[in-house]
């Protein structure tokens, strides 16, 4: 996967998958420590132990249309390779979460990459489930909860041009604020 | 336009839109909308699924075509992904292969709008995928 964003899109098909009705997304920038942390958690059915060593293994997977299950060994890969660690945390019936922490300067690190699509699109085919985005840089947070934008929204759609074009503007006029495009 | 930068600014935005349209109540009537889905698990991604779908809500948006588009997962054909589930009211799915922005075009006017069947197809009996 070439972005962040990609890798989002990616693991969230897991929390879906495992009927979540919150995910959080939430990414920390920490330039002290020159760290970029990303922790995708959701309250969904959680993995057995058993099920929990082996999700990260490529020729694992849950689905029965193919063999392979690349998701999180992808993403592990690429967070070793940009001199990080990867967690997995799961308990069942209580949800999981997964932590892929980067070394925020290292070259190999993916860019975020188009995070609104991601999150608009997700939330579009998902909008039982409750996604929220939250950035974290030196220069201030930001954080958007479907929740409160499906309130707003009182039943008007989400596929309405205006309506997309809104919210994904505002994301990116967000992030922009916090220097967090990156 | 003054930037939009909260919640409260999005308000705006949607009293316009509620005022120019009427609203169409996508969900009552699921089953008379073209269903697409795009699939969206990792094979699906790499191959720039989520351009495929920016393209197919913009475009179905753009025609005035009452459409549900949605991600699912992995079919099986990871060869050819990206791939594309289209239901027609009151047909079987059918999936399509290597839908790319030129495949989506060509599937929107010609499945979508006339409904006559074009290659690309994947050919097997196909169920649509349950999770």
């Amino acid at each position: 996967m070439k972005t962040i964003s990609e890798h989002v899109l990616d693991i969230v098909q897991n929390s879906v998958r495992a009927k979540a009705t919150l995910i959080e997304i939430i990414v920390e920038e920490d330039k002290i420590n020159d760290l970029y942390s990303l922790i995708i958690k959701d309250n969904g059915c959680g993995m057995s132990s058993e099920i929990l060593k082996q999700a990260t293994n490529p020729f694992f997977t849950s689905r029965k249309t193919r063999k392979v299950g690349l998701g999180l060994a992808l993403l592990k890969q690429n967070a070793e390779n940009a001199g990080g660690f990867f967690s997995l945390k799961s308990q069942e019936g209580e949800g999981t979460t997964v932590q892929a922490v980067f070394q925020l300067s290292n070259i190999d690190r993916p860019p975020l990459g188009d995070i609104w699509d991601t999150w608009f699109y997700t939330l579009l085919s998902n909008t039982h489930i409750r996604l929220i985005y939250r950035h974290q840089t030196i220069f201030g947070n930001f954080e958007i909860d479907s929740k409160e934008v499906l309130n707003m929204l009182e039943g008007v759609s989400l596929q309405q041009k205006e309506v997309k074009e809104a919210v994904i503007e505002l994301i990116i006029n967000n992030l922009k604020e916090i220097k967090g495009l990156k | 336009m003054t930037k939009i930068k909260s919640v409260a600014d999005l308000r705006k935005i949607k009293e316009e839109v509620q005022s120019k349209i009427k609203l169409r109540e996508n969900s009552d009537h699921a089953e008379q909308l073209v269903q697409v889905k795009v699939g969206m698990a990792t094979c699906g991604i790499a191959s720039g699924a989520k351009e495929t779908m920016k393209y197919f809500v913009e475009e179905l948006e753009q025609q005035a075509i009452d459409a549900v588009v949605t991600q699912t997962g992995c079919m099986g054909y990871c060869y050819a992904e990206p791939t594309v589930e289209i239901t027609l009211p009151g047909k079987d799915p059918v999936v399509f292969g290597y839908v790319n922005k030129d495949k989506a075009q060509e599937i929107i006017d010609v499945y979508i709008k006339r409904g006559e069947l074009i290659d690309g197809v994947i050919p097997i009996t196909f169920k649509t995928i349950d999770e």
